[in-house]
């Protein structure tokens, strides 16, 4: 077992547990985005980062990635990494600002506008639906492919996949819906997702006149 | 070849090397690095060989192709040994010469001698030159000295002996210690102490006792070019040095991962591994020790990411170069979840020295906190580019102006760039910084892998932020946001501000931007990416200002920003600007001064490169 | 086209069909084929006993690869540190002009191929341009045109002999 301090509360827990996990059992919510239950920790999306306080130092980690370490003191809510969450919603919103789950999360943040340049791709790449596909339908048919700002989830070809045996396991753990849009085919549309999709107000300066948007910003809508 | 069984061996094989090598044998050597290489190098070594075929006396002459002397900027190099006569700039034609007077006439020849800045005399051998005097060639020195391919230049100079001392002398723990005494740290970026990640891997559990040790020769940073020198010029140090780390941590296996951007270091490299297997130095019962041990070779794919060490580590895996969450560390769950030693090629080429010298020793060298010496690559807006090695603790002004021979053109000296891509820039007030791991950490750089990038007052440090970011935008692999969108968002404000768009709240949105990737990212790649634009930001804010509120870029580069015009006082009018001007924005009558129309000119600086008066102007 | 399969397995046989020398079979096989074939890639990955859409993940991963035909001669300019700060963009520039192509994409004829590269580690020459693996230094763009026309007319001179 092994002791920790998470936001001042002192917990034991056993050995091999992510911070995430033991700060669930102790109430205290951590957002989070790219992990799943069942899945395995993936570490993508940022979202769940808390403070470690080492000596002087105090890194961000990604607490559903972080196992907990004798003596560990955590920051689930610190200025530090409040600041760091909200610049990555922000930045996950202007890549899918019609995201339902992406808008009440800036909500909850306190997020009421975009600065950076809308560039919808209908995709984080949290990598779910990878996951699922591989770990849970034992099929491996999707993966990443392509690097960076190119890189997309795909099967290889972009042809349907041996593997794939129609689960639709991937468009259901997708939290942008974007998998879920398309499944138009899919028998029982199974998440409804499509239907989150609100528009975002943008602003004048935004259009076309340049690449960024600036400090000004887009005004997210949400209810 | 000898199948060496005994340390015993290795000695009187190395006695008997010696004994047909004289030390007053001649000896021409020509540097074979890829930066000789560029210039021709292979032409002056065909001419060499061809003229020593045809001479009398040529018979008793040994020639060999070495590796980088360091001084690129002066190539093709050669050195005539035993006196050690460093002629520079050596063209084909000047082989014959060469050969009549200095080889065998024992006359100079001035104009292949080295003259530079503020020296009063021609230098007649390294040492004489500044260029050389203020470094200390502890790993990088030999290369000059030994011929790559050759098993046997590199036991003359006493290699392989460290790993005897290592192998019969001293206990895995005891070389382990060794390490930790000598205080070095990862040459390939963070510093992180080298024993301790030894001692970590060797105390690690691993089920079926598999461990690898791993040679990271990926060095993706732009402007740097040690590592690939290194296995180029002397691969048996790195491969020394990785059987005394393979044994004192008991890896069975080890790999190097090489760029494949660097055909010959990987040439040099297979051939040196094959030459070691020979020898018994690599395999099973390695001198007769019962240790075993095989190196196998990875080849990257192009990517920057992959020097990354859990990028690396799924690249030799076979799969895509994601870094991931750390820990658990590659030293406990590493190469095919085995417990796993990954250092950098320079790291690797500490390893006999310390091992031959003692940890001691080498503890005297550096700083408290950074020992040993480093070797940075010196390139960019410099008059000496090239490879330097030095003691860690000297200024920036020593490496830049003494060494570095200052800056050409009279341009004066506005930033150096540590630390490759993202890495930070460094104004003229920090000069005097001593380089060392926590002081340029301290400053908002980094040590990074070596690279060094001088920068002139024709740079623009917008358009460097800009540069440094597009590369990094470019090599993120895309697993976590911050990274991949924050980098290309803040490549947006960047680009606006270059191209006349900026606002002066962009200022403050990068700062916090590059703050919040700082700290957000999953690796080190996003974890420093920042660093260019944020050190840009601190210490150049007023570039910023001058693009953003004055719509200007005080360095000429911006091409929103500035505007080409034709100097009339210098014009003669001989219309080459006009004939090849893409635009056909230039007009003037023959032998008059021409002129540019601003409304057709897109700044694509063709007349400025074109035009052997220097009398187009950028302001 | 049809891809000659043997000389793909020949190749994958050569590094034990062992995983870690995946990075290197795909570098073998699109110096074979200047690209990397669909039913390659497929080979391979059967051959590994890897999932094909890992293998393809590392195919598009890396910029050495390619999985769509490239030009027979490459143009790689240097644009790393050095020759950027020494105005590689202006030689970029002018070669795209007097190609008519982007990075990363053919002539029509298929005898170019563009590529920018990001240091070659011969910093002191730059800015530098490689053809076919021969290296042109201190390139700046009013050198561009007399640089291309002589390899153009070497090639030439190559598909004449
Ligand atoms: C983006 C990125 C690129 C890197 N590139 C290299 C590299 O090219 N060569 C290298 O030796 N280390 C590189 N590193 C550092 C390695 O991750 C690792 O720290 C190092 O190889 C460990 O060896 P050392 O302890 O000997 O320095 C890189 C790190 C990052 C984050
Ligand atoms: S939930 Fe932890 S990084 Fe995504």
């Amino acid at each position: 077992m092994v002791q920790v301090r998470i936001d001042g509360i002192r917990t034991v827990v056993p050995e091999g547990t992510t911070v995430l996990e033991a700060a669930e059992t102790m109430g205290i919510r951590i957002p989070t985005l790219c992990h799943y239950p069942g899945l395995s920790p993936f570490g993508g999306c940022r979202v769940c980062l808390v403070e470690v306080k080492r000596g002087d130092r105090s890194p961000l980690e990604a607490s559903c990635t972080l196992p907990v370490d004798e003596g560990q003191v955590i920051l689930t809510a610190s200025r530090k990494v409040m600041e760091a969450r909200r610049v990555v919603v922000e930045l996950l919103l202007s890549s899918c600002p019609s995201s339902k789950t992406l808008q009440d999360l800036a909500s909850q943040l306190g997020i009421n506008r975009v600065r950076f340049k809308i560039k919808e791709r209908e995709c984080i790449l949290c990598g779910r639906c990878v996951r699922y596909c591989k770990e849970q339908m034992r099929s491996g048919g999707i993966d990443f492919v392509g690097r960076g700002m190119a890189s997309t989830v795909s099967s290889a070809f972009g042809t349907t996949p041996a593997e794939c045996r129609n689960c639709g396991g991937c468009q259901w753990v997708c939290p942008v819906c974007e998998r879920a849009c398309l499944a138009g085919d899919l028998l029982n549309g199974l998440c409804g997702g499509c239907h989150n999709a609100a528009p975002v107000e943008t602003c004048l300066v935004c259009t076309h006149c340049s690449e960024s948007v600036g400090a000004g910003g887009h005004r997210v809508f949400h209810q | 070849m000898p199948n060496l069984k005994s340390p015993v061996a290795l000695e009187q094989l190395r006695n008997h090397i010696m004994t047909r090598r004289p030390p007053e044998q001649i000896t021409v050597s020509v540097c074979g690095g890829t930066g000789c290489h560029a210039y021709k190098c292979e032409d002056v070594a065909a001419a060499l060989r061809q003229e020593l075929a045809c001479h009398p006396g040529g018979r008793d002459v040994v020639m060999k192709v070495t590796g980088c002397h360091g001084l690129c900027e002066r190539g093709p190099l050669m050195v005539i040994h035993p006196q050690g006569i460093f002629y520079q700039r050596v063209k084909p034609g000047d082989v014959p010469e060469i050969v009549a007077e200095t080889v065998f006439g024992g006359r100079f020849i001035d104009r292949l001698l080295y003259t530079g800045p503020g020296m009063d005399a021609a230098a007649l051998r390294e040492d004489d030159i500044p260029f050389y005097r203020k470094q200390q060639r502890l790993i990088f020195g030999n290369n000059g000295l030994i011929d790559p391919t050759s098993i046997e230049d590199y036991m003359a100079i006493g290699g392989y002996s460290s790993l005897a001392k290592a192998l019969f002398a001293m206990k895995p723990a005891d070389v382990i210690e060794e390490i930790k005494v000598s205080g070095l740290r990862g040459r390939g970026g963070a510093g992180f102490p080298t024993g301790l990640k030894w001692e970590m891997c060797a105390s690690a559990v691993a089920h079926d006792g598999a461990r690898y040790v791993i040679c990271n020769a990926d060095e993706g940073d732009p402007g740097a070019y040690m590592d690939r020198s290194l296995l180029e010029g002397n691969p048996h140090s790195v491969i020394e040095g990785m059987i005394i780390g393979a044994y004192a941590v008991g890896a069975g296996t080890g790999y190097v991962y090489v760029r494949h951007e660097y055909p010959l270091a990987l040439k040099n490299l297979r051939t040196a591994l094959i030459q070691a297997e020979r020898y018994g130095l690599l395999g099973d019962n390695i001198l007769g020790s019962r240790f075993n041990f095989r190196i196998r070779i990875s080849v990257g794919g192009g990517a920057f990411v992959c020097g990354e060490e859990t990028a690396l580590l799924f690249s030799i895996e076979g799969k895509p170069g994601n870094p991931r969450q750390r820990p658990p560390f590659p030293a406990r769950q590493g190469l095919f979840g085995k417990p796993t030693v990954l250092n950098n090629v320079e790291t690797w080429a500490n390893v006999p020295v310390i091992t031959g010298l003692g940890g001691p020793w080498y503890a005297r060298l550096g700083t408290r906190n950074s020992k040993g010496t480093k070797i940075f690559s010196l390139v960019g807006k410099i008059n000496n580019t090239g490879l330097v090695e030095v003691p860690m603790g000297i200024t920036l002004r020593e490496i830049v102006f003494d060494i570095g021979g200052g800056i050409p053109g009279g341009k004066g000296f506005k930033a150096v760039q540590t630390g490759g891509p993202s890495g930070g820039c460094l104004p003229e007030s920090l000069l005097d910084l001593p380089v060392d791991f926590d002081r340029l950490i301290e400053a908002g750089s980094i040590m990074g892998s070596g690279g060094m990038i001088v920068m002139d007052g024709e740079t623009c440090m917008v358009d460097v932020a800009r540069y440094f970011t597009h590369f990094l935008t470019e090599e993120s692999c895309g697993k976590c946001v911050p990274c991949r969108e924050g980098l290309d968002r803040m490549l947006d404000i960047l680009t606006d501000i270059t191209e006349g768009r900026g606002r002066p709240e962009d200022i403050e949105l990068l700062q916090e931007l590059g703050e919040a990737i700082k700290s957000a990212s999953l690796c080190a790649l996003g974890r420093t990416a920042p660093n260019p634009v944020l050190s840009t930001l601190r210490y150049f804010r007023d570039e910023y200002d001058a693009h953003i509120r004055g719509g200007r870029c005080p360095a000429g580069v911006c091409k929103a920003l500035i505007s080409c015009s034709i100097d009339t006082a210098r014009c003669n009018g001989c219309g080459l600007c006009a004939r090849e001007c893409p635009q056909v924005a230039i007009t003037g009558e023959k032998k008059q001064a021409h002129v540019i129309d601003q409304g057709q000119c897109t700044r694509c600086g063709l007349c400025k490169d074109l035009c052997k008066f220097d009398a187009v102007v950028i302001s | 086209m049809k891809t000659d399969l043997e000389k793909v397995a020949a190749i994958i046989d050569r590094y034990d069909r062992h995983c870690d020398g995946l990075v290197s079979i795909l570098h073998e096989v699109q110096h074979e084929f200047h690209f990397l074939p669909e039913d390659a890639v497929r080979m391979v990955a059967e051959f590994l006993g890897l999932p094909l859409v890992q293998v393809y993940g590392v195919a598009t991963f890396f910029k050495a690869f390619s999985l769509q035909p490239r030009g027979e001669h490459t143009i790689s300019v240097c644009m790393g540190t050095a020759c950027h700060v020494r105005g590689a963009p202006n030689v970029l520039n002018e070669i795209k002009r007097h190609l008519g192509i982007e990075p990363g994409e053919n002539s029509p004829d298929m005898k170019f191929r563009l590529e920018t590269v990001n240091c070659l580690g011969a910093c002191a020459l730059g800015p530098i341009v490689v053809i076919d693996s021969e290296y042109e230094g201190e390139v700046n763009s009013g050198k561009v045109k007399k640089l291309l026309d002589k390899h153009k007319a070497a090639v030439m001179e190559k598909v004449h002999a």
